[in-house]
């Protein structure tokens, strides 16, 4: 039997440690141990800005009941490595414990990255009133620290910077997001679509200050920033994006070049030892999201398992949506082509006062690109189109504006006369002119001869609205 | 001299007076008076040129006319010569879910005590199965609508997921009128059309949809936290893999869009009085009953079932659909809803049929697994598998290789031109029989006119076969009322009750919903007011994950096709197909399909068209619908020949209840040369 050893317990090894044993349940197979350095059991960190806002107690964002090692044979040590010896094949771990493998899979997740700010590091971590976005831990610090009605400044207006501020205002804080580009989520969105985000945030009573960098943390007052402007903050959320946590593959001599290098097979330079996840950089592969770490782990356990040794993890496409409350908000693709771009066909509609921004861009009749605010519907159609490479509906602006586009049902008196009216008993509007014209004087009379609405009675309206408008038009009264 | 009775299609049982062959509708509780063009028409069928009139046994390769006599020796004498050569279980019988209670009764005592045989299922399973068995283990029983159809009539909101009752049972929707509608369905259907929300979901995802508003009710803090304490088990397990689909997450796989998510969960959280109601577009696949039991989850967690004013339902299709599961025409069940497997009811129901209980056999096949078992005969009752059954190209194929195929039926029906024998037999209005309705009411039918001359009952034929095969006469008796009344005896103590039962008390017209355990009990419109029926009460969640369709769309075949059914007709078609009004309403098999899909391969709204996928082809006339998603195609699988939609469906099944994944397999669409 293999022994397999994971080391890191987040969403990446968590969901390793499932798809194998979903492969291998009783541990036939794979021995497995997972070395996890929080002291919280694996929790799905997707729904922290539900923790933040408070729609989730903490318990609820758990990835598994707390006996669920145990049952499933799994050995969880508590901890994290302090060393790797790839030739023993051995790992150390804070203790001074050892633990020996044939396969190690790294899958130690990523760290906030800190952006200079005076004062923001004070011996190495984050300066009181200060905190990261990234953990249940931070979750915690965060909700302590922010009383509704208090100022709080989130450095970043990323993906999680702008969930973690639409968390707080939720919670009646008073939110300022700084960030240092000209407009938000700039790998996410073009500038218009950033514009329009940024009004809409501004409804929900967050405010922005963009192309601006914080130049010093003063704690207890708030941010002052490169222009001289101060943003008052008793705490500070930092999330200026991550960084792949690469320290113990580097130190071991793996092969690292802004992540873990990996392969199809999620291997790395040395084929005993896997990466997947936030700290690993596969080719074609966006880190930071829990979709890719989720298929690579599902393809590294019919690997592990031997389940399905031909199993390939060939990169996931990338959509990404702001999960935040009164903020529907989807990008895929390549964002940033111009609407004048003579290669593509590109589509744009701003309604900045009603918070719409769609922007879809085609090629050979492909969705190849999307920016979607304000539209859920419409996200989600084209969000199928992008994920399955199918040939995008010649009505492309149905397609962008979802189900905005459909109009008002038609009068009954202007349907054609082969519109069914009665579908219980197939009864059609001429059906119904030829009842009239041989006798039938009333609805009622139009039920009897047809049987148009003596099924579910749905039709009774239209039936009562042609009646009306056959006796206003019969020529013969 | 009128009669009043009830419509022969679905389980709706809408109330008709019939006076000759004279339909009109009359008030009853589940139809409120109305009729569908199906029920407005039914009696069409008693006359039609179409119908059986004369035993038919193959003789020089053709069916010919044959006496009684000569048709019931000939099925007997084959049915020993097989038996003697090959075991008891080589052959197997096949039943319906438009039968009689008498006759699914009588036809599964027939099988496993005058044939001997394990072998007999029945349409059903390609019905009603899921749903049962999600129903089974959630709440330890199973009764499609634990309440009165009336009580809809007081929602405030109704969950449909696969649902299309404006066409299915048209009748019924006036009960939702009052309610904000919520139709989980691919397709734009009349019911999705009349929703407050429509979530379209690609086919087969399903279960991820359910999983995705249950993540919402949680996150947005709609959980009824008192009842998942107090009336549940098993929450924590189910939400923590509902956890892992937020809606965001759900969407990308469903294509339903998040926010919809959210707003079906607020809608239900929100209404005061809902419902969560499941049907077959949700129930036929191989994970039918892991996505039921999502949903049941979902009316869980909303603390819906079991509580006056809301619940959670399935809405069963056949005539008899809820009756037919339960009195032993089922591979594992004996009557009154009991276990085969379970020593106890089968010591009651040998008892009852004055045999050795280890003369009974086991458990047999599902209905998919016994039309490719090696049984050598089929006898089949009121069903059509020829159209009906999954990859139907194979089961007609295995058909034809039988050494003896019995169908008796009211209609030369597709499976009956495969047979060596057709038997003649009476339907509806010809005949005595009760019905179990959708909501576990208990209905009798009345004969209303005489059948043809040389037409009998289902209950005579298995009498004259029981007696053939050497059985005492008297143990299989062909009065309805009569077979009615060991029924009870058979019931009596299952979990469908029916001992309190009696042909005089529904002639009183008393409405009796099962259980009805003595003939003074009123019978139980609601269950589970009290407590569930799991030894301790309490209903369970079920710990379910989506996995995805049997068949995913590959280059080759790269429509998802799924299949359902049209106002016009029921079923197999095998009726409805003979009534002119309805053949003309819809008169052979389409396609509905995107303009743009029906484009891409030359195509347009009207043209014939090929729609093939890995087990066959159908001809489709094509229907260009706007509202389709792109990737999907749709057939009705009521026609036969080269329209018969079922050559194309998957018959991948369920790892519990045996249902077959009809609603979505990988196929292509192309033009054909108008021959």
């Amino acid at each position: 039997m293999r022994h397999v050893l994971v080391v890191g317990y987040g969403m990446a090894g968590a969901r390793l440690a499932e798809e194998v044993r979903r492969r291998d349940p009783d541990g036939a197979r794979v021995a497995l141990t997972v070395v996890g350095e929080e002291r919280h059991p694996a929790y799905n960190r997707v729904l922290l800005s539900g923790v933040l806002g408070g729609s989730l107690r903490t318990d609820s964002v758990r990835l598994q009941d707390p006996s669920w090692p145990a049952r499933h044979h799994v050995d969880l040590r508590a901890g994290s490595v302090t060393g790797v010896d790839r030739a023993a094949r051995r790992v150390t771990l804070t203790d001074g414990s050892t633990v020996d493998y044939d396969v190690l899979v790294l899958a130690t997740g990523s760290r906030p990255w800190l952006p200079p700010v005076e004062g923001l590091v004070v011996d190495g971590g984050l300066a009181p009133g200060a905190v990261a976005f990234r953990t249940l831990d931070d979750c915690a610090a965060i909700l302590a620290a922010s009383r509704p009605g208090a100022p709080v400044a989130v450095l970043g207006g990323g993906l999680l910077g702008l969930e973690a501020a639409r968390g707080l205002a939720h919670r009646g804080n008073l939110v300022t997001v700084v960030h240092p580009v000209g407009h938000l989520m700039e790998r996410q969105l073009d500038p218009a679509a950033g514009r329009v985000l940024a009004a809409t945030l501004a409804t929900l009573g967050i405010e922005t200050r963009l192309g601006v960098t914080a130049a010093r943390y003063l704690p207890g007052d708030g941010l002052k920033l490169a222009d001289g402007g101060l943003v008052p903050a008793d705490l500070v959320v930092v999330s200026a994006g991550v960084r792949p946590e690469t320290t113990l593959a580097a130190a071991a001599g793996i092969t690292v070049d802004g992540g873990i290098v990996v392969d199809d097979a999620l291997r790395t330079s040395d084929p005993r030892v896997h990466a997947l996840g936030d700290c690993a950089r596969h080719p074609g592969t966006v880190s930071g999201l829990v979709q890719p770490a989720w298929e690579q782990a599902a393809v590294l356990a019919d690997l592990l398992t031997g389940t399905d040794p031909a199993a390939r993890y060939r990169g996931t496409p990338v959509v990404t949506r702001l999960k935040a409350r009164d903020v529907d908000l989807a990008a895929l693709g390549e964002v940033h082509t111009d609407v004048d771009d003579a290669d593509a066909e590109v589509l744009c509609l701003q309604d900045a006062a009603r918070g719409r921004y769609a922007k879809l861009v085609l090629r050979e009749e492909r969705v190849t690109g999307a920016i979607v605010l304000g539209a859920p519907d419409a996200a989600a159609a084209i969000t199928q189109l992008y994920d399955r490479g199918a040939p995008a509906p010649a009505d492309r602006l149905a397609l962008l504006l979802g189900r905005a586009g459909s109009g008002q049902p038609a009068s009954p008196v202007d349907l054609p006369a082969s519109a069914t009216i009665c579908r219980c008993n197939t009864v059609t509007k001429r059906a119904l002119v030829t009842a009239w014209r041989s006798g039938a004087r009333s609805a009622a009379d139009l039920a009897t001869s047809t049987r148009a609405t003596t099924g579910c009675g749905g039709c009774r309206d239209a039936v009562g609205v042609i009646a009306t408008w056959l006796a206003d038009t019969d020529p013969t009264r | 001299m009128p009669v009043d009775t009830h419509c022969p299609y679905c389980a709706l049982q809408c109330g008709m007076r019939l006076t000759g062959t004279t339909v009109a509708p009359r008030e009853f509780p589940t139809s409120r008076g109305g009729l569908c063009q199906k029920g407005w028409t039914a009696a069409a069928v008693l006359d039609s040129p179409g119908r059986l009139t004369t035993p038919l046994v193959r003789t020089g390769g053709e069916l010919r006319p044959a006496s009684w006599g000569t048709a019931l020796d000939t099925v007997a004498r084959r049915v020993r010569a097989l038996q003697d050569t090959h075991g008891r279980d080589a052959v197997a019988v096949f039943g319906g879910g438009g039968l009689t209670n008498e006759k699914a009764y009588l036809l599964g005592k027939f099988a496993r005590v005058a044939l001997g045989t394990a072998r007999i299922d029945y349409n059903g399973r390609f019905c009603m199965s899921s749903a049962a068995a999600a129903s089974t283990r959630a709440f330890g029983l199973d009764r499609g609508l634990p309440f009165p159809v009336s009580d809809l009539a007081g929602a405030g909101a109704v969950l449909l997921a696969g649902a299309n009752p404006a066409e299915t049972m048209p009748p019924f929707t006036q009960h939702l009128a009052g309610a904000e509608l919520v139709v989980v369905d691919p397709r734009r259907t009349p019911t999705a059309e009349a929703a407050t929300l429509h979530l379209q979901p690609a086919p087969g995802t399903d279960l991820a949809l359910a999983l995705g508003v249950l993540h919402a009710v949680v996150a947005d803090g709609h959980l009824d936290k008192a009842y998942v304490a107090e009336r549940t088990t098993g929450f924590d397990d189910a939400w923590r893999i509902a956890a892992a689909w937020w809606p965001e997450r759900v969407e990308r796989v469903t294509g339903v869009a998040a926010a919809d998510q959210r707003r079906a969960a607020a809608l239900l959280a929100e209404a005061g009085s809902a419902y969560v109601l499941t049907a077959r577009g949700t129930e036929q696949h191989a994970g039918g009953t892991d996505t039921v039991g999502a949903w049941i989850n979902l009316a869980l967690a909303l603390g819906l079932p079991g509580r006056l004013g809301s619940g959670f339902g399935c809405l069963t299709g056949q005539g008899n659909g809820q009756g037919g599961r339960e009195h032993g025409q089922k591979a594992d069940q004996l009557p009154g809803y009991r276990r085969l497997d379970d020593p106890a009811a089968r010591a009651h129901v040998a008892g009852v049929w004055g045999v050795d209980p280890d003369s009974l056999p086991g458990p047999g096949p599902s209905a998919a697994e016994l039309l490719d078992s090696d049984a050598r005969a089929l006898l089949v009752f009121g069903s059509n598998p020829v159209v009906s059954a999954p990859d139907a190209g194979r089961v007609t194929g295995w058909l034809a290789g039988l050494g003896l195929l019995v169908v008796a039926d009211v209609v030369l029906s597709e499976t009956a031109r495969h047979a060596d024998v057709v038997l003649p037999v009476t339907q509806w209005a010809e005949e005595d029989g009760t019905l179990t309705n959708l909501e576990g009411r208990i209905l009798l039918r009345r004969k209303a006119v005489d059948p043809p001359a040389e037409v009998r009952t289902d209950l005579d034929v298995l009498a004259g076969l029981a007696v053939r095969l050497g059985q005492p006469a008297a143990r299989f008796p062909a009065d309805a009322e009569a077979v009615f009344d060991e029924l009870r005896r058979a019931s009596a103590g299952g979990p469908a009750d029916y001992a309190g039962v009696t042909y005089d008390r529904l002639r009183a017209g008393e409405a009796l919903h099962w259980p009805v355990p003595r003939v003074d009990h009123p019978g139980t419109p609601r269950l589970f007011l009290d407590s569930f029926a799991h030894p301790d009460g309490r209903a369970r969640f079920a710990p379910v994950d989506h996995s995805g369709p049997a068949e995913a769309p590959d280059d080759e075949f790269p429509l998802v096709v799924t299949t359902g059914r049209v106002l016009a007709h029921y079923q197999s078609g095998a009726q409805t197909r003979l009534v002119p009004e309805l053949a003309s309403a819809v008169p052979s098999c389409f396609v509905e399909v995107h303009p743009d899909t029906a484009a891409r391969v030359g195509l347009a709204d009207g043209d014939s068209a090929l729609v093939s996928s890995r087990r066959g082809s159908v001809v489709a006339r094509v229907r260009a619908v706007a509202s389709m998603r792109p990737d999907v195609v749709f057939l009705p699988f009521h026609f036969a020949g080269e329209g018969r939609a079922n050559l194309l469906t998957n018959p991948a099944l369920d790892p519990v209840s045996g249902m077959p994944e009809f609603k979505v397999c990988a196929g292509r669409l192309s033009p054909v040369e108008v021959r």
